[in-house]
């Protein structure tokens, strides 16, 4: 036996490595591949049972109105959600990183993993509460003698939302990023005469890209494939991918429509990458 | 070893078939029982949460030695997937309601039943004696149990004038106060405020409707859309919109209403002068039933007074069984009248309960839109 393993190295590391490997062939890539499939079928409208004729009728109909709407919103409102989690993650993650005493560093990572632990409907049923017609910010706007505001179930009630739920993804690998700069550079731009902005945009920010670009994939995924948040706090006019999907499985019982939708973001994934890639954003990695 | 497990098999398969195939004898040879026989001491239920409750489940099970084992059904979609996926026959019955009943009917998945064997049955208001979401033909597929209408909910302070119309909730002056439930179904609501106010289109049935039709009613709903508030998916967040403000007005059922009521919000329903759609649930039996005797014996139990009444207030639903009022009366005063268990027959008849949309609706022609284009419509108004 292991004269056999001796004539054939690769086939050791590959035994230990079957199991693993096989479990994410069955359990990932099978359902992804069963999904595709899917969207090549049909379903009888009555019976609800699918008729296996290849098509791409599904595919197809994903032009139609409203989903182009739908999925040029679901694209804007992840884009937006990633763009807002940069602005606040970066001075944060630089914060805790290079300002913040090793006590209060501390303080604030537990502060912003907090909300990781606390159930997600939790998170947006209190988001509710806040920003409901007599919630916690008209309250707060109406004692400052400020007009109040009904953003209560409206796209821009999603975007706080999920800028809110998704902030720790991209804290956390941008201040991982942050904290890899070795201070040295920072000295060396410095005594080459690099004042704090330039320092900045020279050396900390194309330092911090992969951690950005890490946080991003997460930020503008996650905010991709959910429903909950625009059930909850969402308005009319606030359905992305994942609410059109869900209403073509559990109401039209068109599973194999619903599987198209569900390519949709896979794609759009597949292009965010790629042109990440493009970026040079994972050369770091 | 090897022999004797084939043995054991063998005879496990034996008795598998022994007890199928009475079953199936009941169902595929479709007649209809016409005594019960003894209890299987088993009953297997798909059901809405709440509709099987120990106070009246506990009792039913001392009385007959039937064993019920539920599972709650999420969405009337879930429950036509529970009851035909895998050929069907994991379940002896289901609590459908009318938007999912003709599509069971017509799949095959349910079984005529023998309303004779039903006691109660004699006690049902007419209209829900053979209403048309579960009766085809004269055939009657499972017996009816509960009902609800769908009314028009409102501020009384913000409407110090009683809304008689569903015109108050396509009125741009409510524009950012309409709430509205979240469910394709609710396209019927606009056909029948439209077969009342547009009778140029010729609509009879809102659930019932062709091409042009059709198209009248999503546009009037499209343009309801900037005027709506929120679509609501639970019933708590009309009850919360409605609790803070946010909502002054929309299309309700009797439970927000009364649980808004019980917690001091100046509001009230009304029954508008177009008329009312409205859910009816019927408890179907499986056309593979393994249980079907205890079937029948749930049947009759769940038609009682009491346990009707009982439902009925835990749910928040009215009873189809006339007699059930005074005993709503016995366990919550006032809870008869709250729920309109004692209005009058032609109340009863003027509702226009939720059935299945499909494409051959009677008219010859087979050209009304179907579920599909329902639920794709419902998407295109949600925007």
């Amino acid at each position: 036996m292991s004269r056999f393993s001796w004539r054939h190295p690769w086939l050791k590391p590959f035994a230990q490595i079957s199991l693993p490997l096989a479990a994410f062939v069955f359990v990932y890539v099978a359902a992804l591949v069963a999904l595709l499939v899917q969207g090549l079928w049909t379903t009888d409208s009555f019976t609800g049972k699918i008729v296996h004729s290849w098509n791409l009728d599904n595919f197809r109909a994903l032009g139609d109105t409203p989903y182009p709407t739908i999925i040029g919103r679901t694209v804007g409102i992840a884009a937006a959600v990633t763009a807002t989690c940069m602005a606040i993650a970066f001075p944060y993650a630089y914060f805790l990183v290079r300002v913040a005493s090793r006590r209060l560093r501390l303080a604030l990572l537990v502060a912003t993993l907090l909300p990781l632990w606390v159930s997600y409907l939790v998170r947006v049923y209190s988001w509710r509460l806040i920003l409901n017609q007599d919630g916690a910010l008209n309250w707060t706007l109406e004692r400052l003698g400020l007009p109040d505001v009904g953003i209560a179930f409206t796209n821009w009630a999603m975007w706080l939302v999920f800028t809110y739920i998704w902030l720790p993804f991209m804290v956390l690998p941008v201040y991982a990023a942050l904290e890899r700069i070795p201070y040295s550079y920072l000295e060396a731009s410095a005594d080459l005469g690099g004042r704090g902005l330039t320092t900045l945009r020279r050396v900390i920010l194309p330092l911090a890209i992969p951690g950005l670009a890490a946080g991003s994939i997460f930020t503008f995924s996650l905010t991709l494939g959910d429903f909950i948040a625009p059930t909850l706090v969402g308005g009319p006019g606030s359905q992305l991918i994942g609410n059109a999907v869900y209403d073509n499985i559990g109401l039209a019982n068109n599973a194999p429509f619903a599987a198209a939708l569900a390519a949709v973001p896979l794609g759009i994934m597949a292009v965010y990458l790629a042109v990440m890639k493009r970026l040079g954003a994972f050369e770091a990695l | 070893m090897r022999k004797r497990m084939r043995a054991w098999h063998l005879g496990a398969a034996a008795v598998v078939v022994a007890l199928a195939v009475p079953a199936a004898g009941v169902s595929k040879t479709s007649a209809v029982p016409t005594s019960i026989g003894p209890g299987e001491g088993r009953l297997t239920l798909v059901a809405w949460e709440g509709y099987t409750q120990p106070q009246w489940v506990k009792p039913f099970e001392q009385k007959t030695g039937c064993k019920v084992s539920a599972k709650y059904a999420g969405s009337s979609n879930d429950m036509f997937n529970l009851m035909t996926s895998g050929g069907g026959g994991q379940y002896d019955m289901v609590s459908a309601s009318g938007d999912a009943s003709l599509r069971l009917i017509y799949a095959g998945a349910v079984a005529e039943t023998n309303m004779s064997l039903i006691p109660s049955y004699k006690d049902f208001y007419s209209a829900f004696k053979s209403p048309p979401n579960n009766t085809v033909g004269g055939k009657h597929y499972g017996v009816s149990i509960q009902f609800g209408p769908n009314v028009l909910m409102y501020n009384t302070k913000a409407f110090p004038k009683k809304p008689t119309s569903w015109a108050a909730i396509y009125d741009p002056k409510n524009k950012g106060k309409i709430t509205i439930p979240d469910n394709p179904i609710q396209i019927a609501d606009a056909a029948l405020y439209l077969s009342k106010t547009r009778p140029s289109l010729g609509i009879r049935d809102p659930y019932e409707l062709t091409k042009t039709q059709f198209d009248a009613v999503v546009n009037l709903l499209k343009q309801q859309r900037p005027l709506v508030k929120k679509y609501w998916a639970l019933a708590s967040d009309q009850i919360d919109l409605f609790k803070n403000g946010g909502s002054t007005i929309g299309a309700s059922w009797p439970y927000q209403v009364n649980t808004l009521e019980a917690a001091k919000v100046p509001v009230a329903s009304v029954i508008p002068k177009e008329g009312v759609t409205g859910w009816l649930d019927t408890w179907m039996l499986s056309s593979k039933a393994k249980h079907p005797n205890c079937a029948y014996r749930w049947m009759q139990w769940i038609t009682t007074p009491k346990v009707q009444a009982q439902q009925a207030i835990y749910f928040g639903e009215t009873p189809v069984n006339r007699k059930a009022c005074a005993w709503m009366d016995r366990l919550s005063k006032g809870s008869c009248a709250q729920y309109s268990a004692n209005a009058p027959e032609s109340f009863y008849r003027s509702i226009k309960f939720w059935k299945t949309p499909v494409a051959d609706c009677g008219n010859g022609k087979k050209d009304c839109m179907d579920l599909r284009a329902w639920t794709n419509a419902w998407t295109q108004v949600k925007g």
